[in-house]
């Protein structure tokens, strides 16, 4: 049952990765097209936590912590760029 | 692992699919930046927050260890969410971004641009929001 569940929740996943690719091509201001980027990561990491339960290891969570601190910072510099036209002052 | 360990990671996985997903459908069909904002930020972190939950018992079960690398994730993940929305949305004030027609007290985006504390503009009914 839990490989069925595992399964299903990837498609979830999947399906919500294409619609917010989707909203990132599309997205009318640049600042759409961050909030799509950082809702991407978030997505990424469920995806990969569900990779690690998949296949029975508990190897992939340095690389889900990883990819979230890269997420918020990456975010945080780009809004710093738009709001002050500098990152680092 | 028993029946009932397998149905409860199910339920929470499941959980957090749904979330997830209903976070993206509202990010791609809102009208509107500032609502568009609303949507991924509370229910995919809702959502990843089940999927975690459901990673934690796993684990849990199988290793025989409370593994804390979840819980960073976690803490890590409600502490951060916040402040990006908070930067988005102040960056999408400062580039005027079009709201919608509806939206209340639209004379309030100049005053964040200029970044000035709220002010009421009658003097008589202060902390009022005029409407």
């Amino acid at each position: 049952m839990l490989e069925i569940s595992t399964i299903l929740v990837a498609v979830m996943l999947c399906v919500a990765l294409v619609l917010n690719l989707w909203r990132l091509i599309i997205g009318p201001h640049v600042v759409d097209r961050i909030l799509a980027l950082d809702t991407m990561y978030i997505n990424s990491i469920a995806l990969i936590l569900l990779y690690g339960i998949f296949s029975k290891t508990p190897l992939y969570f340095e690389a889900a912590l990883l990819i979230a601190m890269l997420g918020f910072v990456s975010s945080v510099a780009f809004g710093k760029y738009l709001l002050r036209g500098d990152i680092i002052e | 692992m028993t029946f009932m360990v397998e149905l409860l990671i199910s339920v929470l996985l499941l959980l957090g699919g749904i979330f997830v997903l209903v976070g993206s459908i509202g990010l791609l069909r809102l009208q509107d930046l500032y609502v568009r904002l609303h949507a991924p930020t509370k229910a995919t972190t809702l959502g990843l927050g089940g999927i975690l939950i459901g990673s934690m018992v796993y684990m849990y079960n199988t290793q025989g260890e409370l593994s804390i690398n979840e819980l960073l994730i976690t803490l890590f993940l409600v502490i951060t969410a916040p402040v990006t929305a908070h930067i988005l949305s102040k960056a999408a004030m400062h580039n005027r971004v079009k709201v919608m027609e509806r939206t209340r007290n639209q004379h309030l985006i100049e005053t964040a641009r200029m970044q000035l504390p709220p002010k009421s503009e009658d003097e008589g009914s202060k902390g009022d929001i005029k409407p």
